[in-house]
Formats: C-alpha cells, structure tokens, sequence
C-alpha cells in the first residue's frame, strides 16, 4: 500500500479548488441538450421555424394577394418552369404555354400567383400542425385522466367506447362529421351555442371546424396512453402520500399526476403531426376543408392533380412545401423522443 | 381459447351496431335529403319519393327497419321479384318447397343511381378495390419488413442509415402528394407505365405503390425498432450460446417476438386497404369503393353510407379479431382468457 505524501494532498487540495463546480442538470435542460445534438431533429426544428415565421409575415413576404385572380394570366408559368419541365413548351415554340415572368412560380387557373398562395398556405398547415395535436390532447386527457384516476365501472365503459371509436374507419367519420359541421351548424337557430360556433368557424375562413373535426377523429390514442400512465402513476407513494395529506383530487392530478404524464404524450403527439397536416390536406383535396378562396397546400395539390399532364408545376410545388413540413415533423419526433426517453438511446 | 374468440365476435357484433347507430345519427343530423337538389323537385315528386323509400317514417323506424333488412334471414319461395328493394346480397338454394332461397343482408337501393342497389357496389365495386388493396398490402410488406430486418441487423451501418433516411422520406409523402408525383414521372415524363385507367395488370402498378410506399416506410421502421429491441432479450443470447447459427437465431426466435408490434399495425392496414381509398381511386380513375365514401355523403345516399361506413368497419374489426389471435402464436405467454 503506497502512502501519500504531504506533496500529494496537496496536489489533490489544488485540483479539487481548480475544477469547478458541477452544475446540477434539470430533466428538461438536459432533454434539451439531447435534442439539440441531433442533426436530424435540427435541421427539422429549422425548417419548422422558417414555416411558423412565413406563415406570421405571408403578407409581407408574399409577392401578391392569395386571392388576386388575373383573367389574363391563367396558367402562366415562368420561363425557368418550362425549362425544368421539358412537356412545358411556350408558345413562342409552338407549345400551349403562357409565359409570365412575374410569377415566380406560376399561375394557377384562375391566375392566381402559386408562390403567394403557397406562402399564406403555410398559415393553415402550421395552425392545423399546432392545434390540431392541442384539441386531441385535450380531449384524450380528459377522458384518460377520468377513467384511470377513477377507475372501475367509468373506466371500463369508457375505455371500451375507445375501443369502438377506434374500430370506426377514420376518413369516413371525419367526412361525416365535417360535412355535419360544415352544412348542419349553420342552420341552428341564431343565439345557440352551435350557431356562434358556426359563424366562428366562418370568421377563421373553415379552420374551426378542421380543428374539432380532427380532434373528434384522432383523439382516442391520446386517451389510452394517459388512462395507461395514470393507473401506473397513481400506485406511486408520491401519490398516496398527497391522499393521505387530505389533499384535493383536483389538485393530485394537477400537481402530482399530470407532470409525470406529460412527456410520452408530449413524443406521441409530435409524432402524430404528420397525419393531422394529411388529415386537413386530404379534407381540402376532397372539398370539406378550408373556405376558398383562402389557399391550403392540400387544396392547391387537388386543383394541380387535374391538369398535371400539362401544367405539372401547379401540383408538384404545393406538394413539395407540404412534403417538407412533415418531412420535418417527423425528424423533430423522432428527436423529440430520443431526447426525453433516454432508454431509447442505444437502440436508434 | 373457443371462449376467447366466441367473447371477439360477440363484441364484434357489438361494435358494428353501436358504430351503425352513431353514423345513422351523423347522417340525419346533416341537413337536406337525398332528394334535395339544386333544383327543387315539385312538393309532391318529393314526398312520393320519400313515401316509397319510407324516409316519411320516424327516424327510430327507419334505424331499425335498416337493421332487419340486413340481419334477418329470411326464406322466399317462387320467383323472385325484380323490385330494387328486395335485392339480397346471399342468396342460398334451400332443397325444398317451390325454388325456395334463404336471402340474407339487404343494404337498399342507392338513392341517387337509379337501378343500383348497395350490394351491386359490393359485387361490382368492392372487388376492384380489394385487388388494388392486396397488391398494395404485398409492396408493404414485400419492402417494409426485408428493409427494417436489414437495417436491425447492420445497425448504424451505411446501409442503415439510407434504408432508415428512405424510410422517413416515405412517412412523410402523403397520397395526395405521392400519387400526382408518380403519375407525373413514370406516366407523364417517362411514359412507361399507363396514367391512369383499370383493366390492365400494368395500369395498377403505379396505384399500388402510391398506396404502399408511405405504408411499407412505416412497417420498416417499426420492424427495425422492434427487432433491435428483441435482439436486446435474454433468450436471444441463450439461442446464440447454445450455437444456433445466427440465421436460425433471428428468423426463428428474433423475428417471431418482433413480429407483434408489426402485426398489430398491419391489421388495421390490411383492413384499410382492402375497402378502398379516395384519394388514389380518384386521381388515377380506378372504379373502386374509395368515391363512394365522399359522393354518398354528400349527396345524402343514406343506405351507401350505411353499407360503406359498415363495410370498413366489418373489415376493421375482422383485422383487430385476427390481430389478437395472432399474437396466441407469435407469444405463447400471451393469454386472453
């Protein structure tokens, strides 16, 4: 065994007061760190970003009004779009089209510029993308806080209504209920609650109703995994031991229950973005969506699909905005849930 | 186990009825009728029509004369009348009496095509869609499961991270977005397959694959999440050190635990696929199921709706029932009774 000399206790002493203190990391931070290590979820955050930013300034960014209609430039197309789609010839060169070169991007059939109806698009894909996740939480968390916090008879009929809503055929349902929404709310008599509904959902040009009808369609997920998280968070001592104290059920769930849940739903509603943009995409594609003439990705997407043989610019460019914003959604999950279970680590 | 699957059907059953109830409600709280058109039919046309369909009787009739006329049996002797209303979807000789039938499941006449009843959407409808559907389901799980086991096995590896970059690609193109694409490049620009049309084995392979690759993309990841975490399982290691060889190691004890998670979303996708899709149906004019979803709601057809929304779910339920039978033989610890 090999003693220590004064020299070296010393030495210790000095580097001890030399290093400096560790900083205590919360859960939150140090999920954050994760995620921001990660490319992927970077590069998905960025892209997230620019779109929340183009959707705040579209009327400063875009080149025109969403809705200026032009007789005399239907279809027009830029010089650059036909080069890069050979089909497109002009005119000039005994093709059919029309070239303008004050669309950047094109016109579509009523004359509309594309690149500004894709930039003020951008507000209703990341409204859909925000709140859409919002609404389904809500209800999923009421429904799975009930039943797993009460238990019993409320939970199993509960918990069986899930499992019949999840054995609807989702696009039937959210096709029923938006036409409902869309054609019945309106005809409630001034005064009701349904009718004020229905002229709020007029004053955000459709959104509303997107919005309820999304949340009504996908909240079912939500609701199992908080009732699953719940019955396992309530056996906690922490828990029993507040309902010991004669503290208020209310509060328990609030304080004691709800942070421990928050983070896998968090993981599973960014995940689930994606589908919420293609849930209001494809009611836009079908006609149920948006009130025109405000532009939706989707929208313009049904619109282009009829004349992609000759004009495919008017599909592909919407398509390819829509394409990046869940592209980038789903990088931002995937690091999203890498960052907050770190258990997952070894294995992505 | 007989118990278990008696119990799935009994709630099966439970299911559609309660699923049929809140889309009978849905449907009638939509405002106007079938027979409101742009322009207005005369008083009297309308209420002679909504006399001969019976929508003149009180909703909870309605409800539960729909519901007879699908679920009773019932046996009729001579010759069958012709009458739309009586269009039966099974049809069984009985060996007695003068050409007695069993007939079974009538889901009405659609109000809106003259002459067609809902059981010719299934027999003339249905199949297209059920074909473009297993072709679709093949492409999934012919590129989805292959891509993710390789992508377990090699992990972190180049191969890897292209099968898993292509993957979040494919999750990320909606149909609406992948099929105008395909459309464009393979039949527009490089003109080697058909545009659009049905008929031809060649005119389903661009639909098939709008369908399948954001479905397949979705099954790769999961295979490769799933596999990665079995290899991870105790009993895998005793498999590799009993001295099975690797190959046998993954297919026969690996693949079948990771299979669960994968069988459970392939179920409801199956299920999906075969009733038939909107977006593709339409853009690549195939005459399957999928128009009827949108067109019966919005022109008030009330028994189409009923057939497709009951139709899907049959179909949805069925896949879960299988689902969950499944996992009896992929996990002998699971048990449901």
């Amino acid at each position: 065994m090999t003693t220590l000399s004064a020299q070296d206790l010393k030495g210790i002493a000095q580097n001890q007061q030399q290093s400096k203190p560790i900083r205590s990391r919360s859960l939150t931070s140090d999920a954050f760190r994760r995620l921001s290590r990660n490319r992927a979820a970077v590069i998905g955050a960025v892209i997230v970003t620019v779109n929340i930013l183009v959707a705040l300034l579209a009327p400063v960014v875009a080149p025109k009004a969403f809705d200026d209609a032009s007789l005399t430039s239907t279809n027009a197309t830029p010089t650059w779009v036909t080069q890069v789609f050979p089909g497109m010839k002009p005119r000039e060169e005994g093709g059919y089209v029309k070239i303008n070169n004050s669309y950047l991007l094109g016109a579509d059939k009523l004359g509309r510029d594309l690149l500004s109806r894709i930039l003020y698009g951008a507000r209703i894909s990341i409204t859909v993308a925000i709140v859409g996740p919002l609404v389904s939480v809500v209800i999923g968390l009421i429904v799975g806080l009930v039943a797993g916090y009460q238990g019993g008879r409320i939970d199993n009929l509960l918990m069986r209504f899930v499992d019949i809503m999840f054995a609807f055929p989702t696009y039937l349902l959210i096709i029923l209920l938006m036409s409902f929404f869309r054609l019945g709310a309106s005809q409630f008599e001034p005064g009701s609650l349904v009718y004020a509904v229905s002229q709020m959902d007029a004053a955000m040009g459709g959104l509303l109703f997107i919005f309820i009808g999304i949340g009504l369609t996908a909240w079912m997920g939500a609701a199992r995994l908080v009732r699953g998280q719940v019955l396992s968070v309530r056996e906690n001592e922490y828990v029993v031991a507040a309902y010991a104290l004669g503290v208020p059920t209310a509060r328990i769930i609030l304080r004691h229950v709800l942070p421990n849940i928050i983070g896998p739903l968090i993981v599973t509603e960014t995940l689930n973005i994606p589908s919420y943009i293609a849930y209001e995409a494809f009611l836009s594609f079908i006609g149920l969506g948006v009130n025109p003439p405000t532009p939706s990705w989707g929208g313009m997407i049904a619109d282009g699909a009829l004349v992609i043989q000759n004009y495919p610019n008017q599909a592909l460019f919407p398509a390819l905005v829509l394409f990046l914003l869940m592209f980038a959604f789903n990088f931002l999950g995937d690091g999203l849930r890498d960052a907050l279970d770190p258990t997952l680590r070894g294995r992505e | 186990m007989v118990k278990f699957i008696v119990r799935r059907i009994l709630w099966m059953f439970l299911v559609l009825f309660v699923i049929s109830l809140i889309t009978f409600a849905l449907m009638h709280a939509v405002p106007g009728g079938p027979f409101t058109e742009e322009k207005r039919l005369p008083a009297e046309i309308q209420a002679r029509l909504k006399a001969k369909y019976k929508l003149d009787a009180p909703l909870h009739i309605q409800y539960l004369t729909f519901i007879r006329d699908i679920t009773v049996p019932i046996v009729t002797t001579g010759e069958q009348s012709n009458y739309l209303d009586h269009e039966y979807l099974i049809n069984i000789s009985l060996p007695f009496g003068d050409q007695a039938t069993l007939r079974w499941m009538n889901f009405g006449p659609s109000y809106r095509t003259f002459g067609r009843t809902v059981n010719d959407i299934f027999r003339d409808n249905l199949p297209v869609s059920m074909k473009l559907g297993a072709t679709a389901f093949l492409v999934t799980v012919t590129f989805g499961i292959p891509l993710g086991i390789i992508s377990a096995l090699r992990r972190n590896s180049l191969t890897d991270y292209a099968a898993m970059g292509a993957a979040v690609l494919g999750v990320s193109v909606p149909v609406i977005i992948l099929a105008p694409v395909l459309q464009y490049l393979f039949g527009v620009q490089l003109k080697w397959l058909p545009v659009s049309g049905w008929g031809d084995p060649k005119q389903m392979i661009l639909p098939a694959f709008a369908l399948g690759v954001a479905n397949s993309a979705l099954i790769a990841r999961l295979t490769r999440a799933s596999l990665l975490q079995v290899m991870n399982q105790d009993y895998i290691r005793t498999a590799r050190a009993k001295g099975l060889p690797e190959r046998k190691v993954i297919v026969v004890h690996a693949l079948k635990n990771g299979l669960i998670p994968i069988v459970t979303v392939l179920g409801p996708m199956v299920a999906y696929l075969l009733t038939g899709t909107f977006v593709v149906e339409t853009i690549f004019g195939i005459p399957g199921m999928g128009k009827f979803f949108v067109t019966s709601v919005s022109g008030r057809d009330y028994p189409i709706i009923m057939g497709t929304v009951l139709l899907a779910a049959t179909f949805l339920v069925i896949a879960n029932t299988v689902v969950d039978i499944a996992y009896i033989w992929l996990d002998p610890r699971i048990r449901h009774d």
